[in-house]
């Protein structure tokens, strides 16, 4: 540690087990706990929506350009904003964080939709139309899992992006393991780093863990995807040889 | 019987696509529009399983007006096969092939097994069931094409352009293997094409049309070749060299079919032997 650093610390160390093992079962636990609640719940929330949302987008493409607007707009609005609005019609609840959230995740996931079910080749759909499918069995049993690539990959970054913004709720009092960094800038006596430093570790942690956790169940839903790139770099790999040996 | 009667398609924009057109189509048979891209045949084609609806007149399949039947029932009735083969990306090619007899609420197990004894038979090694369309070549996925029309077994094939995205060489063998099926399945087949090689290579009759959707000629090959009706006809033929070309090919073709004395399998599929035209497709 830098002296200067030190200085600002007041000799206190950046980080005190103690501080840990005293709190786990308490602040810690509850404000991990918090945190997923926080997180998960408006990527449910959004997914709910956006789906139809998006349907309704891919159906009546005439639809797509003012929501697609108004989501981008909505995404531009700062979350603290968001949450400070709220605050006067829902007052200090779990609504408060959620409601926002959800419509990040909404502004994230409905182009994904969009995409996904744009991402469907037209001879794919028209092969589907001529054996007779009808347009909801269609819609469940070809365009939505040919689309789930595209959805899943919204839904990461909707994800890892909800799950750092839910901090920010601290600010109104409901942030999950944001409450741990106010509590460590907020200490009575001075600067308490080691709050801080357990709230980011979680937090990047959660990040991960849940991006892993759903490319681990894209993968699982999407067996096809993977046959075709081994398919794609086998071709590639036969090219390379004979383009070698004709050298 | 496939019947039109005095059949137009306008489409929303204006555009007609198929103009008055009358046609019967022989049961058991191959019957192939041809034209130049734009003259209609994909319209007419899916006017039959409703994909496109007629602005006037009636196709009948059997005597009865397609109008009657509701779409998804209709098309479960008729196969159909397009030039890209529209796999199913996210489904092996078994499930693929099962796709018809499982909608129409067959036992899963027995529509696998099914699906298998196809592959077999349009010349697809079993060992690829399990595997996704994207692993397999391109003519290898028109097989599964081709399988999975056939897999309900309907009476009736639609066929858009199936061989036209192949290599030449696989082009030869798939339309080969196609005739040797169609000869145990004796279907009623409709079979659109812009390759006049093609068209006289494997129908029973030929429809030959000409932009605006008009039907400029229908008739079996040989009249085709001995009396071009128009010269819009004749050109599409490509002359009188181009009729004198076709006419070889074709004795050729029947030579080959008869197992004449022409040795190896020539004509249009080129001097090449046939164990390399399926490695062409590996
Ligand atoms: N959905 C559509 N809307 C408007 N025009 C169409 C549509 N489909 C085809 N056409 C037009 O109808 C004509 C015939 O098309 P098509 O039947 O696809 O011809 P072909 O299969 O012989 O190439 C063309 O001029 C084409 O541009
Ligand atoms: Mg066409």
């Amino acid at each position: 540690m830098t002296p200067a650093l030190a200085a600002e610390l007041g000799g206190e160390p950046l980080f005190r087990w103690s501080y840990v093992r005293d709190n786990l079962d308490g602040p810690i636990w509850e404000s991990l706990s918090e945190h997923l609640v926080l997180s998960f719940t408006p990527v449910l929330l959004g997914l709910l929506i956006a789906l139809p949302l998006g349907l309704a987008c891919a159906r009546w493409t005439r639809l797509y350009p003012p929501v697609l607007a108004a989501t981008s707009v909505l995404y531009a609005v700062p979350a603290i904003g968001l949450f400070v609005v709220f605050v006067a019609f829902t007052g200090l609840t779990y609504t408060t964080v959620i409601v926002p959230l959800s419509l990040y995740t909404l502004s994230v996931l409905v182009p994904s939709v969009v995409d996904g079910l744009r991402s469907v080749p037209e001879h794919v759909r028209q092969s589907a139309v001529a054996m007779g499918f009808g347009p909801l069995r269609r819609l469940v049993r070809v365009e939505l899992p040919i689309s789930l690539p595209v959805v899943m990959a919204g839904l990461r970054v909707a994800t890892v992006a909800n799950i750092s913004l839910v901090s920010v709720g601290a600010l109104i009092g409901i942030g999950g393991l944001g409450q741990l960094m106010i509590t460590g800038m907020k200490w009575p006596g001075g600067n308490y780093p080691t709050p801080i430093i357990v709230a980011i570790v979680l937090i990047v942690a959660l990040a991960v863990v849940a991006d892993l956790v759903l490319l681990l169940v894209q993968r699982l839903l999407t067996p096809w995807q993977r046959a075709g790139r081994g398919a794609r770099r086998a071709a590639r790999r036969e090219r390379a040889a004979r383009l070698e040996e004709a050298r | 019987m496939i019947t039109f009667e005095g059949v137009t398609k306008r489409y929303p924009d204006g555009t007609v696509a198929v103009d008055d057109l009358d046609l019967e189509i022989d049961t058991g048979r191959i019957t192939v529009l041809v034209g130049p891209s734009g003259c209609g045949k994909t319209t007419t084609l899916r006017m039959i399983n409703r994909m496109v609806d007629a602005t006037e007149g009636t196709i009948a399949v059997d005597g009865k007006n397609v109008r009657d039947v509701d779409p998804p029932t209709l098309r479960r009735g008729i196969g159909y096969v397009i030039q890209q083969a529209g796999l199913f990306p996210h489904r092996t090619i078994e499930d693929n092939i099962a796709t018809v007899p499982l909608l129409l609420g067959r036992d899963k197990k027995q529509a696998r097994t099914d699906a298998r004894a196809l592959m077999d038979r349009v010349g697809l090694d079993t060992a690829f069931a399990k595997r996704y369309p994207a692993q397999l070549s391109g003519g290898q996925q028109q097989r599964v094409g081709v399988a999975r029309a056939l897999a309900a077994d309907p009476p009736i094939l639609l066929m858009d352009e199936p061989f036209s995205a192949v290599d030449p060489i696989v082009r030869a063998n798939l339309q080969d293997e196609f005739l040797r099926l169609q000869d145990e399945l004796e279907k009623t087949i409709v079979f659109v094409t812009h390759d006049i090689d093609e068209a006289v290579k494997l129908g029973h009759r030929i429809a030959v049309f000409q932009v605006g959707g008009k039907l400029a000629q229908y008739t079996t090959p040989d009249e085709l070749l001995d009396a071009p009706a128009s010269d819009f006809v004749r050109d599409f033929l490509g002359g009188d060299r181009g009729i004198r070309r076709l006419r070889f090919t074709q004795e050729l073709d029947a030579e080959v079919a008869m197992g004449g004395p022409s040795g190896p399998p020539t004509g249009s599929t080129g001097a090449t032997p046939a164990g390399s035209a399926e490695a062409g497709e590996r």
